[in-house]
């Protein structure tokens, strides 16, 4: 489509958002998303030669506050141990740009977004997306900034897909990219729990067939023990039984009943009830369903190699010992291609008890690791310690 | 396999003359596969020295997490089983130091890093050294040498050899000795070609270039 696009950039409590009136995104289910609107967090400088941009791609429910406090739940950035001034992700020397994925549910275009005819909110009429949809509307704002190329794309999760996708589509565009805890694939054990928690929401009475907005009731218990089921995959078994064991929950006996007489069991509700203050459930089912549909080697004929044929990226893959939602073994093959297709990359595991989420703790090895990829980046793509591309005297 | 470097060189680790010898034999400017790199001594002399384009293998968690961060290109990863992964010719020199030793497959790791590289540089210590020789036959004991420092039942060096018998897997394989750089007590010389009886006992160590 050749359609006038204009741009409005506005700035409003939940930080910043670009709408790209009059655009048409193409989406890999055939269709197409008219007026995207793109949520999204910038931290420190753009350089004059616009090379100091890393990309920060967030997971599945997380948001576009990665370094600042998030406006409504008053918590610190989910990434704030890493980016910032002075920091491994140093914002004196970087420009970090973290976006609210479409299909979310903070800011950027998604299913309680209005229908551009004006029949209300999306709902389940909102298209099925993909993480290649995801990674083509950051393009939009990549874009809108003039970036021709991403110094890093970055992310954990579901953020190392896009971190990965953005390097097999754009490879001439992201000059370094670190997936971590990812995958080029959802396995099938993972579409198996994400199923789950889409079946407990979509049986929720008050789901409505994803009509719920219209309504003064949300599927919160739907929502809630789908988040319930995921948090699970994101602890290792050693976490769950150092934290809470087989330990009563106030109580000195068991209660013979179905209340929460475990410590576990109380946490995992707690876990649930405030996830549905957070998030809405309609996204919920387009974000896993993204991820499910996640298939790098089957978008290039079957040889996931060919998917980095000629890549001049620079990767970093990291995963952990105890993730056992995106193991180690996924990280190898992701390594093993990477190789094939004669890519420079590093790949470290990390020895980790704190599984899958052990991406967003404070883990020094991740850490130290990150800190030395960045800085031979850094050094490889002439930033200096004020991220312009200018000499440094004390570097 | 546990991690070679440590069981193979001890307290030796810091200090190797095989290091600096190696680089010298690596043309500025190529690419440069180190499988079994440790903590990355040999790739950061490489880049800084030769300006390669350094990558690195090694098995050891700590070795890869000491190579990341100070900024190398290296993969968590077995020699016996990652190198079918890389592509035909994808490196000028493929660099196996100290390792071969530890490898469950020394002819498979070596044919696999003649099909990955055109150039090869191998280090071994030298079983044929005439201390080792002596040390059997007076004793009746599995030799412990300053580069071999570990018990029969402790080391990691499971696949010994003397020059000779690396030179011989090399004909083997099909591959061409262009040059042999022996040492002993840290005094280095190179011959053209295979090294000859003399030198295979008097050589604790051996750098072969190797080529298709």
């Amino acid at each position: 489509m050749n359609r006038p696009v204009s741009k409005a950039q506005t700035k409003n409590d939940l930080g910043e958002t670009v709408l790209f009136k009059g655009a048409a995104l193409k989406l890999d289910c055939g269709t197409a998303l008219e007026d995207i609107e793109i949520a999204f967090r910038t931290y420190g400088q753009l350089n004059a030669e616009k090379t100091n941009a890393i990309l920060i791609c967030h997971a599945l429910t997380m948001d576009q506050h990665a370094a600042s406090e998030n406006p409504l739940s008053g918590k610190p950035g989910w990434w704030i141990d890493l980016i910032g001034a002075g920091k491994i992700i140093d914002t004196d020397k970087y420009f970090v740009i973290c976006s609210n994925v479409i299909g979310g549910c903070a800011g950027s275009t998604g299913p309680q977004s209005l229908k551009p005819d004006g029949s209300g909110p999306y709902g389940t009429d909102f298209p099925v997306l993909t993480i290649g949809d995801m990674v083509r509307a950051q393009t939009l704002l990549i874009d809108h900034f003039g970036i021709d190329s991403l110094f890093c794309v970055l992310g954990g999760s579901m953020g190392g897909m896009q971190a990965l996708e953005w390097a097999a589509t754009h490879p001439e565009r992201v000059f370094s990219a670190v997936p971590i805890a990812a995958s080029t694939r959802h396995s099938s054990q993972n579409i198996a729990f994400h199923e789950v928690g889409r079946q407990a929401i979509i049986a929720d009475p008050h789901f409505l067939g994803g009509r719920y907005y219209e309504t003064d009731e949300r599927p919160r218990k739907g929502l809630g023990v789908a988040r319930m089921a995921a948090h699970i995959t994101y602890l290792s078994e050693t976490t769950l039984q150092q934290k809470f064991g087989r330990n009563l929950q106030d109580r000195e006996a068991v209660s013979y009943g179905f209340d929460a007489d475990f410590q576990i069991e109380s946490y995992l509700r707690h876990q649930g009830m405030t996830f549905v203050e957070r998030f809405d459930a309609n996204s919920y089912l387009y974000i896993t369903r993204a991820m499910d549909y996640f298939d790098l080697a089957a978008d290039h004929g079957g040889n996931l190699a060919a998917a980095f044929e000629g890549t001049k990226t620079r990767f970093c893959v990291m995963s952990f010992t105890s993730d056992w939602l995106f193991p180690t073994s996924e990280s190898v093959q992701t390594v093993r291609a990477l190789n094939a297709a004669g890519a420079n990359v590093s790949f470290v595991e990390i020895e980790s008890d704190k599984g899958h989420d052990a991406f967003l703790l404070d883990e020094p090895e991740m850490h130290a690791t990150l800190d030395g990829f960045l800085k031979s980046a850094a050094q490889a793509r002439g930033l200096t310690a004020s991220g312009s591309a200018k000499e440094a005297k004390d570097d | 396999m546990i991690d070679p470097k440590a069981a193979a060189h001890g307290n030796l680790a810091s200090s190797r003359i095989d290091l600096q010898l190696i680089a010298n034999r690596v043309e500025p400017g190529t690419k440069v596969l180190d499988i079994g790199c440790g903590d990355g001594a040999l790739l950061d002399l490489l880049v800084s020295d030769r300006q390669v384009d350094a990558r690195g293998l090694e098995l050891s968690q700590k070795g890869v997490n000491a190579c990341v961060t100070r900024g190398l290109s290296v993969v968590q990863g077995n020699a016996d089983t990652d190198l079918s992964y890389y592509p035909d010719n994808g490196f000028d020199t493929v660099i196996l130091s100290q390792t071969l030793q530890a490898t469950q497959k020394p002819l498979e790791v070596l044919s696999e890093m003649a099909r990955i590289g055109e150039r090869l540089i191998v280090s071994i210590p030298n079983f044929g050294h005439w201390r080792v020789r002596l040390d059997l036959l007076l004793n009746g004991r599995m030799p412990i040498t300053g580069s071999l420092a570990a018990s029969w039942y402790e080391t990691a060096n499971i696949h010994l050899c003397t020059l000779r018998d690396f030179t011989d897997l090399v004909d083997q394989i099909g591959l061409r000795v262009e040059s042999c750089i022996t040492l002993s007590n840290g005094r280095a010389s190179e011959i053209a070609g295979k090294p000859s009886a003399r030198h295979n006992l008097l050589a604790q160590q051996g750098v072969f270039v190797l080529s298709r």
